[in-house]
């Protein structure tokens, strides 16, 4: 992580504020837990023991550092710029949840918690999270939204497995912001002997930077392995964002490279205009939602609104306060693709180049086919392929009609 | 002199505790609130904690969250809250009414807009559950500009740098949230409360409330005699959920616990 420290950006300030946004919007109760957590992770942060204990499972446990892929013959087909892709797809647990969920674990047993909490909505991050807990020999328990854990029920069964207990969440619009709701419930009530494990860059500071910070990985290997592979950086990057922390993992190490664009893909699910929606920073406004200020989808009174997405794991009504910065500082741009995009995608990248990717992923792959049509056959886009698609075998069989 | 400070200067006088109890707005329906206000007076309940329904209540328990989603879905919004105190302000000018919720909508409507509005209709305080003095530096003065007391909450473990930053920032009264966990949630210590309340007097001379755990006469007596007010909530609105379908007889639960906790208050050193 320390290659970080030549970055002249240098947000969020000390009170976990990225201009008007970020902050530690929290119940009393939880003010003196985050302020212990910021304090633990400032120490551990610059701890070689605990750096290189970090290193080392990203290494031997995930297999990192994931390759980055050029995939040579949809580039051709879509005839203009050179479509490289970051493998997260093959981490171990299929996706770039694993290595925030690692760090935070890592950063619990020197805290001596016991117990990890964790909020999920596809279960990406509550199987990371599980995985790692069985590990370590960690009590785990997993919120998980009733509508989720209906339409998720391979990983509900995966993260029993793996011994955690999955807690079905009905409160609300049953879904992830209820999980996360739930989970700060627990946090609350638990704080002496719980580590809540945030899967996303959201939530009251120091989560925001916590997660980017073990997310950055990404792009750190991107830009030696691109150098290595095509010796310079690369002309634009691309990633799905619902919470946003696979896509400021790849953008954070890019920051003060100008030259690079930045594209965050939101889900526009059914299509802006219907209101069925995903589109936090393109459709919505700031305001306040778990523990954080940034843009949310929200009505008139501010009561927040259900979400939907194909994919569960971009179906948030919040996005990181990190991104709201970005999007207002101009330095990223946010795109969004709909539901029928990004599963046109989906079947590209996988009869194109035999990879199945996650459906969040399949987003950022369904801009990368509008924008390198438009790009001179010598430039260079990274894609964030973030998940492998495993996962989505359901919704996509029965899009198509088909019963497993 | 504020509805609040007068409200407590004229109990310290008398030597009695602050009853206070929290009711959802438009919780079972928007009707059945303002009555409902006016019966827990007559009751002898001393501040009303009003609470603006919020989708995402993250510090309350599931009786709390139930009730929100309740009077959310019968179209309740901190707008009709506000309209809401005016209608009981022209029925009752002395007792002080405090808004209590989350920040989100009131970062909607607009700190300004919100804070002219409320003073307006005549609320005297605002608890703003997930909003803590440090990220209140616009929020407090603008409220404070228009005579509306900024009320803060402090915890089983809120240190004494926190206290104090509590103390100078909020005004009309201190909330304790008895113990570690959301609304409604367990039973509270009586010994852990007592050395709370007493460390936190040390550095203030606002008023201190109690609230999460209070759950019934008894406990209401307990706490009144460690503190300056009781507060109790998911024991009221759980009077309402179990009569859902005779709102009446809720309103008449809702009064006989408040009574009971009243007459247990008030006799609470002639036992």
């Amino acid at each position: 992580m320390t290659e970080e420290n030549n970055l002249q950006y240098d947000m969020p300030d000390e009170a976990g504020h990225f201009g008007p946004y970020g902050g530690k919007f929290v119940a009393e109760t939880l003010m003196e837990p985050i302020k212990q957590l910021d304090e633990a992770y400032q120490k551990y942060v610059k701890d070689p023991d605990f750096l290189a204990e970090l290193d080392k499972d990203l290494h031997y446990y995930v297999g990192r550092p994931s390759p980055i892929y050029h995939a040579e013959r949809w580039s051709r087909e879509l005839g203009g710029a050179q479509i490289y892709l970051k493998r997260e797809d093959l981490n171990h647990t299929g996706a770039h949840k694993i290595n925030n969920a690692i760090g935070q674990a890592l950063l619990a047993k020197r805290m001596g918690k016991t117990r990890i909490i964790a909020e999920t909505g596809a279960g990406q991050h509550g199987v990371a999270t599980a995985t790692v807990a069985a590990r370590l020999g960690l009590e785990c328990v997993v919120y998980m939204g009733s509508v989720d854990v209906a339409r998720q029920v391979q990983n509900v069964y995966r993260m029993r497995l793996l011994g955690a207990k999955v807690v079905s969440v009905d409160s609300g619009s049953k879904t992830l912001k209820d999980a996360l709701n739930e989970a700060m419930r627990d946090w609350v009530t638990n704080v002496d002997d719980t580590f809540y494990i945030i899967g996303t860059v959201a939530g009251p500071h120091p989560y925001p930077a916590l997660v980017r910070d073990f997310q950055t990985i990404i792009g750190r290997e991107s830009k030696v392995q691109l150098q290595t592979m095509i010796g310079c950086l690369p002309d634009a990057l691309i990633a799905c964002v619902g919470g946003g922390s696979n896509a400021i993992g790849l953008f954070h190490p890019f920051i003060d490279d100008t030259s690079v664009k930045m594209y965050g893909v939101e889900a526009a699910g059914d299509g802006v205009e219907t209101g069925r929606h995903s589109v936090t920073l393109g459709a919505g406004r700031p305001g306040v939602l778990h523990g954080n200020r940034t843009y949310l989808i929200a009505d008139d009174h501010g009561q927040i609104i259900e979400t939907h997405s194909i994919s569960a794991g971009l179906d948030y009504p919040g996005v990181g306060p990190e991104h709201a910065w970005l999007k207002d500082s101009g330095r990223a741009e946010y795109v969004n693709i709909t539901d029928d995009e990004a599963v046109e995608a989906f079947y590209a990248l996988t009869r194109m180049e035999g990879i199945i990717p996650a459906l969040e992923s399949s987003h950022a792959l369904a801009y990368a086919m509008k924008l390198a049509p438009t790009m001179s056959k010598d430039k260079v886009v990274l894609v964030n392929l973030s998940g492998r698609g495993d996962k989505d075998m359901h919704t996509v069989a029965e899009r198509e009609g088909v019963e497993l | 002199m504020s509805r609040l400070a007068q409200t407590f200067q004229n109990l310290s006088a008398s030597g009695r505790q602050a009853l206070i109890p929290f009711v959802t707005s438009g919780d079972p329906t928007p009707e059945f609130t303002v009555p409902l206000l006016h019966a827990m007076v007559a009751a002898g309940v001393d501040v009303i904690e009003l609470g603006v329904p919020f989708s995402d209540p993250m510090a309350d328990g599931p009786v709390i969250q139930k009730a929100s989603e309740r009077a959310i879905e019968q179209g309740m919004n901190l707008t009709r809250v506000l309209s809401m105190v005016a209608e009981f302000r022209k029925g009752d000018d002395t007792t002080p009414i405090v808004l209590m919720g989350y920040l989100n909508p009131i970062e909607f409507m607009g700190y300004e807009y919100f804070a002219q509005a409320a003073a307006r209709v005549g609320v005297d305080g605002v608890l703003t559950v997930d909003m803590p003095p440090e990220e209140a530096e616009e929020y407090v003065p603008l409220l404070k500009s228009v005579g509306i007391d900024p009320i803060f909450l402090l915890a089983p473990n809120s240190t004494e740098e926190r206290i104090k930053k509590m103390a100078e920032k909020g005004s009309g009264y201190l909330y304790y949230v008895s113990l570690k966990g959301v609304t409604g949630a367990g039973h509270l210590n009586t010994d852990d409360v007592k050395e709370k309340v007493a460390q936190i007097k040390q550095h203030t001379d606002l008023p201190i409330g109690v609230g999460f755990g209070v759950k019934d006469a008894d406990f209401a007596r307990t706490v009144a005699g460690i503190a300056d007010g009781v507060v109790v909530g998911s024991a009221i609105i759980n009077k309402i959920q179990e009569n859902i379908d005779d709102l009446s007889m809720a309103k008449q639960e809702v009064i006989a616990l408040l009574s009971a906790m009243r007459q247990a208050m008030d006799n609470e050193f002639n036992d």
